[in-house]
């Protein structure tokens, strides 16, 4: 099968820092994709790249087989790439809602792109793509802020689900989450594979990655530094290069 | 309680409805009725919208996470823009929008320096009610301009209208505002947007929102009606005197701080910001009618924004941990 992403000598520079040498890497379409590495590794630098919300200074990207550039991360969300991190995709001051649809909003009418939203649709949507991932909440009126941080990271997923992404980046999504809570993102993550949906799944810890991907990627000082399925690989060998 | 805190939760501009009921019972009784009677009702309402419509600008901006602290001196620049343009023979059909455009420039500078130097709205601002004080006095020439008497179609701007005259012009133009600033932020696309950018900055970016452009019109939005509010005051006292609007900004803030908006961002409505303002106003006209020292006015304003804002962030809290508990 063609990969749905193929990464080609990608470079960051940061004023000095060199945080990705020259990175190549093809992800194939459904599957969980782990990646892993120690602080400063460059994996948020590699996937900020991916989600628009940086630019490459070297290196292409190809998704779906054409050549691409994210200049914002409306360009990646478009193509149906979505992007989840530990904090930040999330407003907690407002409703699940408005949440769901933040930047999306359907419209009954608009006049240059202003124009008023369909309240009724966005409730009844978002309470069905909350369902979707089995995540039932009381009211689509409940603000974010009062969602455990298990929940948010289910209602960041069902939305990238909703608008139909091909590709789910999780930068981190256990972070500080409780043993309990972790595992309900764990799940997520796993169901994803059912729905055809291509994972890249960021984390510190080596279990919940094994948990969930068939493929680990690690990545030291800017450069992958191990490729192998998940089932032929063990947590020592990944600890080794790290 | 519960029930109560659930009606504060969903409607927070109720508990500023409630204080000013009871302050207008308290300021009846001490006026030996003259609080509420028909005259005195007409004065608070032939002043209320000109500090309202700031208050509104200013809500809008703090929901969207910024402030200004020039929208005082706006109040002021934009009538003499237009005060000197009319004393010149230029018709106010040209002159009034070259003001009202004063504004607007006066928003867009405001929050292209925000936004392109990251600095705190807070000092960007700050710096420019000055530069805008300034302007104003520098363009008058040290006197205000002489206005032509009929040159301001006063008639659409402040003419007494409706039931014995109760209202003027400017209380309908402030309802429209008002109306229509508290549907843009409830119902539409962009008002999700200001929510979402003042609320929580790096999600409203990282979910592609054009946050610097959302927030420039906030600042231009504030401006202009900091600038139409001055120019409906200047049509009703009919001369642009460059010193009206000093310390129209804090109240302005307070306004919405006792409306129930929330100096982080994110959090607060229109009709939150308009009830703070409308409190301001009562406050000041209930001290007078009780014959009270009009030197306790900005003690009671002071202590009443202080308290808002404890007693909003408790009931928050308080309202907060009552909902996670009946999950
Ligand atoms: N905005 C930035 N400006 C300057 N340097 C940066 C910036 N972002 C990352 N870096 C540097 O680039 C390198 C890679 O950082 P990156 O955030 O990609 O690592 P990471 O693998 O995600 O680390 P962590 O596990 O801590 O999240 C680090 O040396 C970091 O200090
Ligand atoms: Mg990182």
């Amino acid at each position: 099968m063609a990969p749905i992403i193929e990464i080609r000598e990608l470079h960051k520079w940061y004023s000095g820092v060199h945080a990705l040498k020259g990175v190549s890497l093809d992800v194939q379409p459904n599957e969980a994709l782990g990646l892993v590495g120690d602080n400063g590794a460059g994996k948020s630098t590699l996937i900020n790249i991916l989600s628009g919300t940086q630019m490459a200074d070297g290196g292409t990207i190809r998704y779906e087989g054409r050549p691409v550039t994210f200049r914002n991360p409306r360009d990646a969300m478009d193509a149906g790439i979505e992007t989840i991190y530990q904090y930040n995709s999330m407003v907690p001051t407002m409703s699940i809602a408005r949440n769901m649809f933040i930047g999306r909003e359907p419209l009954k009418a608009s006049l240059f792109g202003v124009g008023v939203m369909d309240g009724r649709k966005m409730a009844q949507e978002s309470m069905q793509a909350l369902a979707d991932v089995d995540l039932h909440l009381r009211s689509p009126d409940a603000l974010v802020g009062e969602l455990s941080g298990g929940q948010r990271q289910g209602v960041a997923i069902a939305r990238a689900m909703h608008f139909k992404s091909k590709v789910m980046i999780l930068d981190e999504p256990t972070n500080h989450l409780a043993v309990k809570e972790t595992q309900k993102v764990i799940g997520f993550v796993q169901s994803l594979k059912d729905m055809g949906i291509t994972a890249i799944f960021i984390s510190h810890n080596i279990h919940h990655v094994f948990e969930c991907c068939d493929r680990i990627v690690a990545m030291a000082r800017g450069e992958i530094v191990l490729d192998r399925r998940a089932d032929e690989v063990t947590m020592d060998d990944v600890l080794d290069v790290l | 309680m519960r029930r109560l805190l659930k009606i504060y939760m969903e409607k927070p501009e109720l508990a500023g409805i409630a204080f000013l009921i009871v302050l207008a019972v308290v300021f009846q009784v001490q006026s030996d009725g003259v609080f509420l009677s028909a005259q005195n009702l007409q004065g608070i309402l032939g002043l209320m919208p000109e500090m309202a419509l700031v208050a509104i600008g200013v809500t809008l901006l703090m929901i969207c996470g910024e402030f200004d602290l020039s929208v005082g001196s706006v109040f002021a620049l934009t009538p003499m823009v237009m005060g000197v343009l009319l004393a010149d023979g230029v018709p106010f059909a040209l002159a009034f929008p070259a003001g009202l455009a004063t504004a607007l420039t006066v928003g867009l500078i405001n929050g292209l320096i925000t936004v392109r130097f990251a600095i705190p709205s807070f000092i960007t601002t700050l710096g420019m009610l000055f530069v805008a004080r300034s302007l104003t006095v520098v363009i008058s020439g040290g006197f205000p301009p002489i206005i032509p008497p009929d040159a301001m179609p006063r008639e659409v701007f402040i003419a007494f209208v409706g039931p014995g005259d109760m209202f003027r012009m400017s209380f309908i133009w402030f309802v429209g505002v008002a109306v229509a600033i508290g549907l843009l932020l409830s119902h539409t696309n962009f008002g999700n947007w200001v929510r979402a950018t003042g609320g929580f900055l790096p999600a409203a970016q990282s979910m592609g929102i054009p946050t610097s452009r959302v927030k420039i019109a906030c600042f231009m939005l504030c401006s202009l009606l900091a600038g139409f509010a001055g120019t409906i005051q200047v049509m009703r006292l009919g001369a642009p005197l460059p010193s009206i609007g000093e310390g129209l900004e804090l109240q302005a803030v307070a306004a919405a701080v006792i409306g129930g908006t929330a100096l982080t961002g994110g959090i607060g409505t229109i009709l939150g910001g308009i009830i703070g303002a409308v409190l301001i106003r009562v406050i000041d006209n209930g001290l007078v009618l009780s014959r009270v020292d009009a030197n306790w006015f900005k003690l009671a304003l002071g202590s009443l924004t202080i308290f808002a804002v404890i007693v909003n962030a408790w009931l928050r809290k308080k309202a907060r941990a009552m909902k996670v508990e009946t999950d």
